[in-house]
């Protein structure tokens, strides 16, 4: 019998600054992720707000500070939002629940990886605010490309620099949490879980971290390159030094496209895990998910340069993208039809996490198959830098990842808390989040092969018609935001108790079997895994 | 003075032919749907490509859509309270890997044959052997307009967006320029692009043309127009402030006009002494 937990546990500061359990810092993350998201969602509904209607309204012709925004919003949303909620956040608090281990492999590093975020993005933030005049803030697009970012004159003083080092923090903080997820689910599953028998939402985890463990690094030099180009007099993409402004794109697509699979790979692991609980269902064809998720990690490595059609690569160059890029879409069909199958022969009951769940599937596809056009190097070319591409990723980014991670909310919340969610509420924030951004983002696709370009604080009369009804839709998504909090604030104020498993049979991984919240130590002694119900190879 | 303003309005007049609707051409209508009408043969190639992928994702994706109304009305709790334990099914694994791959396989063998014979093949002609170019134009961009040579006529000017105060009726807002491009009616027209500071891109969307404008880098691409009219594009990389703001305008007109055209602009350009004519203001 293990000995008291409760006199373990630490109190106030030391428990929250200073922590090394699982579940506080994935709680950290959440809350993190919470506000960096809100703040973000901020920037995107003063950037449809102000492109409601032709003119210039509510910027009042600052266009430096409209590119500010922009640019804040995708940094916040990518490192600030969707990276600390699902690894940092779902995938602390379950992944050691689910293999059974008392906490992650290192657990002072884990606070290490939380707490680099805050001065990361207080980095971020303050590049908003320092510069002279006009020449304020980052406003060169999350992608940061030189020369832009070098020689432009509203991008001489340090905001950039201090958001190079926002970047390297976020990075190394990432980078370490990589190695903590694959220590961790290598060596200290419980007894019986072979990696075969592994929830595939750690499966996902652990490709995932691998991932950022090999894309992370290039990030890291690209953008130190760049800070060197900038105040130490290296060329490394200036030409008239000898350098090349190409050579940071391939840098940064060699991380940008890992990238984007680090921040859908966790949702397909919720996705998977939320699908068979509510279909009362082993996930079909395991083996295949597993299959299909380390080959969009693998092929996600070579295929950066599709982000790169127009620079002028060459033809045969361009032409193997095209192939490796749409070899992707097969094993990405691959899960779709698998979670279909999964509920295909079930029992399926329709709670929020999986009206959330079953969104993600329809919707990551309407996105994924935008993808597959945009692969083509040929008809990339019209679409190109045109609201085809913004309306291409926000599907897959705000109505894929986001999705996923609404999911795994709801899912997991009274595990996490002990107390659950009113489910008509619940139901509620998906229906109006459904509409709002769909209404955002559908008529996107016909702003981009109209013509419109992406990353423009105006455009011609001719695009006002969609561009009104894609702020609409903005702003029912943030009012669904807002309904979201009131969610969330009314379920801690109810205190509806949740109990050990508010799911039923269906709910088969090891984190049911705890208390909600489970105890400070998770685990009394080693859970005993075994394989009732799970038909699992 | 009266030749520089008749020479002016010959110019802004010349890509209007006779069609006075030909302002509406060459950029979007409003709640469009698809792309600007195709005007050159590579766009038009461009259209119909889309319109294949157009037919077949929204049959996947409408199938999907099927699917998952399917099961969820065929097995949700109360119609089928007791779930099957069924998580593999061998032959339809096979189904789902192989069918797309021969969907992606329909796809791609149109998709190299455009890209590679036509993208690629100045003329985009019949036996893939490349065409005669007819005019060499080379594009720079800058912070925040593009600059126009001809080499084979030896002129050179810059072109700047139009206020909004010196509109010409019917033309667009953020869309006209003071010194369009003009380039005669079906002429093969190699674009030599780079940039003179930061990356731009030249986009031309009826055309079906967009390269990105990079410093010490000289893109090639080409483009033939099949129709008379005033087209627009606009710069599709982020270069600052005002990138906006630096939109292109192709006048493309008749063999004859242009002859006559080059000669203006050459008269034009050397009664400034060189300088470029008239440069609208940037909107601030």
């Amino acid at each position: 019998m293990g000995h008291d937990a409760s006199h373990d546990a630490p109190k106030g500061l030391t428990r929250w600054l200073c922590s090394t359990n699982h579940k506080d810092i994935g709680t950290l993350y959440i809350i993190f992720a919470l506000i960096a998201g809100l703040l973000g969602a901020a920037f995107s509904v003063m950037l449809r707000m102000e492109l409601m209607e032709p003119g210039d309204q509510y910027f009042g012709g600052n266009y430096q500070f409209y590119n500010v925004c922009l640019t804040a919003h995708a940094l916040l949303m990518v490192f600030f939002l969707i990276m600390p909620a699902l690894i940092g956040g779902f995938g602390n608090w379950f992944v050691p629940l689910m293999i059974g281990a008392p906490d992650m492999a290192f657990p002072r590093m884990n606070n290490i990886s939380f707490w680099l975020l805050v001065p990361s993005i207080i980095l971020l933030i303050t590049s908003a605010f320092v510069g002279a005049g006009e020449a304020r803030g980052v406003g060169t697009g999350w992608t940061i490309y030189p020369p832009l970012s070098v020689v432009d004159a509203n991008h001489r003083g340090i905001a950039l620099d201090l958001a190079i080092f926002s970047l390297h923090l976020a990075g190394i903080s990432s980078i370490l949490g990589a190695i903590n997820f694959i220590v961790t689910i290598f060596n200290m599953r419980t007894p019986g879980m072979t990696l075969a028998k592994m929830p595939l939402f750690a499966w996902a985890i652990l490709i995932t971290a691998f991932l950022l463990l090999l894309a992370l690094p290039v990030l890291g030099g690209a953008i130190t390159m760049l800070l060197t180009d900038r105040n130490l007099g290296t060329n490394f993409f200036n030409p008239a030094g000898g350098g090349d402004p190409v050579l940071f794109q391939h840098l940064f697509w060699f991380f940008g496209h890992p990238e984007v699979y680090v921040l859908i790979l966790p949702a397909f692991g919720i996705i998977s895990e939320v699908v068979s609980t509510f279909s009362r269902k082993p996930v079909f064809g395991y083996l295949g998910m597993v299959g299909a998720m380390s080959c969009i990690g693998v092929l996600g490595f070579v295929v950066w340069a599709h982000h790169m059609f127009t620079v002028g690569l060459s033809a045969n160059v361009q032409a193997y993208y095209m192939f490796a890029t749409m070899v992707i879409a097969v094993p990405t069909g691959i899960k779709i039809f698998s979670w279909i199958a999964t509920m295909w022969g079930g029992s399926i009951e329709f709670k929020t996490p999986m009206l959330f769940a079953i969104g993600f599937i329809f919707l990551f596809t309407v996105g994924g198959v935008t993808g597959v056009v945009l692969a083509n190097s040929a008809l990339d070319i019209p679409m190109q830098d045109t609201y085809y591409v913004v309306a291409h990723f926000h599907y897959t980014m705000s109505l894929g990842a986001l999705f996923g991670i609404f999911t795994a909310f709801y899912y997991w919340i009274g595990k996490m808390s002990g107390y659950q969610y009113k489910e008509w509420m619940g139901k509620v924030h998906f229906w109006t989040f459904f509409i709002g951004t769909n209404l955002t983002f559908f008529p996107q696709h016909f702003l981009g092969l109209a013509g419109m370009p992406r990353r423009i604080p105006d455009y011609t009369d001719v695009y006002a018609g969609w561009n009104y009804w894609s702020s609409i839709g903005s702003f029912i998504s943030a009012g669904s935001a807002i309904w979201f909090l009131i969610v969330v604030l009314e379920l801690f104020l109810a205190k509806r108790k949740a109990g050990n498993n508010p799911w039923g049979d269906g709910a088969k991984t090891i984190e049911w079997t705890v208390s909600s919240p489970p105890a400070f130590h998770s685990f009394e002694t080693q859970p005993k895994f075994e394989q009732a119900g799970h038909a699992h190879h | 003075m009266m030749r520089f303003l008749f020479a002016a309005i010959l110019m802004l007049t010349a890509g209007y032919g006779v069609d006075a609707l030909a302002a509406a051409e060459g950029l979007a209508t409003p709640w469009q749907l698809n792309f600007q009408p195709a005007a050159s043969p590579v766009m038009a190639k461009f259209v119909s490509m889309h319109h294949f992928l157009l037919i077949l994702i929204t049959v996947i994706t409408l199938f999907v859509f099927a699917l998952l109304a399917y099961v969820c009305l065929r097995f949700n709790r109360k119609a089928n309270p007791v779930p099957s334990k069924n998580a593999h099914n061998t032959t339809i694994e096979i189904l789902w890997t192989v069918i797309p791959v021969l969907i992606l396989i329909a796809i791609a063998i149109p998709s190299f044959r455009l890209f590679f014979g036509c993208v690629h093949t100045i003329g985009c002609t019949e036996d893939g052997k490349p065409a005669n170019v007819d005019l060499t134009l080379k594009v720079v961009g800058y912070q925040w307009y593009w600059n126009y040579e001809y080499p084979d006529h030896q002129i050179q000017y810059d072109s700047y967006m139009k206020k909004e105060a010196d509109l010409a009726p019917g033309e667009p807002r953020l869309l006209a320029v003071d010194n369009p491009i003009v380039v005669p009616v079906n002429a093969n027209v190699r674009v030599l692009v780079t940039g003179g500071d930061v990356i731009h891109a030249f986009a031309m969307p009826a055309f079906g043309v967009k390269i990105d404008a990079v410093p010490g880098r000289l893109n090639e691409t080409w483009f033939r127009a099949e129709k008379e009219g005033t087209y627009y594009g606009q710069c599709s990389e982020l270069c600052g402030r005002l990138h906006g703001f630096m939109p292109i305008q192709i006048e493309v007109v008749s063999k004859e006009r242009f002859d006559q055209w080059i000669e203006q602009k050459k008269k034009q350009l050397s009664s400034n002494n060189g300088a470029e004519s008239v440069r609208a203001e940037v909107q601030q």
